[in-house]
């Protein structure tokens, strides 16, 4: 009963304290290199399924774009540097976070934890930028109960948004298990998870920005 | 006489060096280790080579967006298409996405979201689309 509920976590822990025990018993070592493609694999195979709850709300956003029931329409709201902004903060987190998995590699736990909290800065602008665009709209009338177009767009956006403030989470998490154990291989593997989705939420803002603002005011 | 009693205390230091090496061997596994964990691994220079990729595909539809040089008809398929080559660049560049043998079950993942993703998307947009068309019969064309 006093055992963590979930079962990976439960492994995790056991993988974690077996290595930390025996840093030179090459087995258990061994036994945590088969568990690596496993975890990735399974992460991937989550961020699929997120891919397609992602795809169900583009497509949702394509069927409603244009029923703005009078209000203001996708040129009228959105303002293009303000979005090229949040898109550099969100693609140069991208790069912190790939110098971060490469200090990583070379084992260098001070050089993943700066580029590590250099990414969630940039995450926190961007989150910081986006929801000030949404209760500038909000001021503006234009809130998600304006029309169709206005809360399919609250919805698609407000999405990325929940998933990044998850991300950001995530690293807050992650600075405790690197701060507390180090670079040991159960961090690496959380590490490279989170990698996988941050750089998948940059994958979901490009169609963000392409369908949603660009195609808006083109 | 005396210079193999030199040598031997230089013989008796190569235990105490070994830990160093083993030291180097064990990094040197986890190295290895690491390097195949379900997941491919790039450089300073491959991320490089992303972000600036990454950085004139966004700024190519951002800037034609914003300067109105071409009418919205052929501005739509060009974001859209620099959009998909973005996404790429992204998966192969950050995700590190490839087609070797240990990303096998990713790849398969991948295409099967990918088809998923497709009747998703481009059947809402067709069935919508022509709900709207037989639902509205004044305004469409007879």
């Amino acid at each position: 009963m006093s055992k963590p509920s979930n079962p990976v976590e439960a492994h995790n822990n056991q993988i974690d304290s077996a290595y930390d025990h025996n840093p030179n018993d090459t087995h258990h070592a061994g036994d945590h290199h088969d568990e690596g493609p496993k975890v990735t694999l399974g992460f991937w195979i989550y961020l699929m399924s997120d891919c397609i709850l992602f795809a169900s709300i583009f497509a949702t956003y394509a069927v409603l774009k244009d029923n703005i029931a009078g209000g203001p329409n996708g040129r009228e709201l959105f303002d293009l540097s303000y979005v090229a902004i949040e898109t550099a903060l969100l693609l140069l987190s991208s790069l912190t976070f790939g110098l971060s998995m490469i200090s990583m590699d070379a084992g260098k736990l001070k050089a993943v934890i700066g580029w590590l909290a250099v990414t969630g800065l940039l995450g926190l602008g961007f989150m910081g930028m986006e929801i000030h665009e949404f209760m500038k709209l909000i001021h503006e009338g234009a809130g998600p109960n304006r029309s169709a177009f206005l809360s399919a767009f609250f919805t698609l956006v407000g999405t990325h948004g929940i998933h990044v403030t998850s991300g950001l989470i995530w690293m807050g998490a992650m600075f405790g298990h690197l701060i507390r154990r180090g670079l040991t291989p159960a961090n690496r593997i959380r590490m490279m998870e989170l990698s996988l989705f941050w750089h998948f939420l940059d994958i979901i803002w490009i169609g963000v920005f392409s369908i949603v603002y660009l195609m808006g005011a083109a | 006489m005396s210079t193999p009693h030199v040598a031997k205390p230089k013989k008796a230091k190569t235990p105490h060096t070994k830990p160093v090496d083993i030291d180097q061997s064990k990094s040197e596994l986890a190295h290895h280790e690491h390097h195949d964990d379900g997941a491919g691994h790039g450089t300073v220079k491959s991320y490089l080579i992303g972000f600036i990729l990454s950085v004139i595909l966004t700024g190519i539809p951002f800037a034609l967006t914003m300067m109105h040089i071409l009418p919205s008809s052929s501005l739509v398929p060009v974001i859209l298409v620099l959009g998909i080559v973005q996404i790429l660049v992204h998966l192969y560049f950050f995700l590190h996405m490839n087609a070797s043998s240990s990303q096998v079950w990713n790849n398969a993942a991948f295409v099967f979201t990918l088809i998923i993703v497709g009747i998703l998307v481009i059947g809402s947009i067709w069935v919508m689309f022509h709900l709207n068309h037989n639902m509205m019969p004044g305004m469409a064309p007879m």
